[in-house]
């Protein structure tokens, strides 16, 4: 079972467990990504995400399939979230339930270093004194 | 032939309007757009990256673009 959304509400880790639990599961992993408060020293305000939403749904998707064929995961849930978010927010989620913990762990590294390279989301940080598109330029 | 371009992230802020209609020669690849976009548009060239989507998906240089596409100029992404 795959849990895949993009959504401009705040995110839930109890929503993303529930989407993954699973009588077969030995061990269920969750990241959060959390909005931290500063960016190389600089003080950070907000965070505004948008997305490509069907792309991003699809590439999400794509990753999903990796879980599958690469660890054999049991489910996977997926949540970002778009629109402006303050420090200490959750713009992202990723729960994976496996019957043994070691891939549940791997597997919920892939998801989010590969959501971060391919998936089309944006995000602009805000400073008190000016914005800045995160990785845009090198 | 005429295309739509669709911008996200830092490039609909180069690029002015999120969707806008771009006329081109018949032949054109993904490859030849972005070379007519950088040109255009200076700041694409200051950019890590650019990508481009067509049918939600990612497409390379040599792929070609027909009359009426949507082409999705993809910066580079930052989710998580």
């Amino acid at each position: 079972m795959r849990d895949i959304q993009i959504l401009d509400t705040p995110l839930t880790t109890q929503s993303c467990h529930d989407a993954v639990a699973d009588p077969a599961a030995g061990g269920i992993v969750v990241f959060v990504g959390v909005v931290r408060n500063e960016t190389k020293g600089r003080k950070v305000v907000q965070l505004a995400f948008e997305s490509y939403v069907p792309m991003a749904l699809k590439e999400m998707g794509k990753i999903a399939d990796t879980l599958s064929q690469k660890w054999g995961i049991l489910n996977v849930a997926i949540h970002h979230r778009v629109g402006v978010l303050e420090i200490g927010e959750i713009p992202v989620i990723i729960a994976v339930s496996t019957p043994h913990r070691q891939a549940a762990f791997e597997a919920c590294q892939y998801a989010i270093d590969t959501l971060k390279e391919t998936v089309p989301i944006w995000k602009k940080e805000i400073f008190e004194d000016g914005t800045v598109w995160v990785s845009a330029h090198p | 032939m005429k295309i739509k371009l669709i911008a996200f992230g830092i490039a609909k802020e180069i690029i002015g309007p999120a969707e806008s209609d771009l006329e081109v020669k018949n032949s054109c690849n993904i490859g030849d757009l972005k070379r007519i976009l950088i040109i255009q548009y200076h700041e694409f060239k200051k950019l890590q990256s650019i990508k481009f989507a067509i049918n939600e998906d990612y497409q390379e240089d040599h792929f070609q673009i027909h009359e009426g596409d949507e082409v999705v100029i993809i910066p580079p992404v930052s989710g998580g």
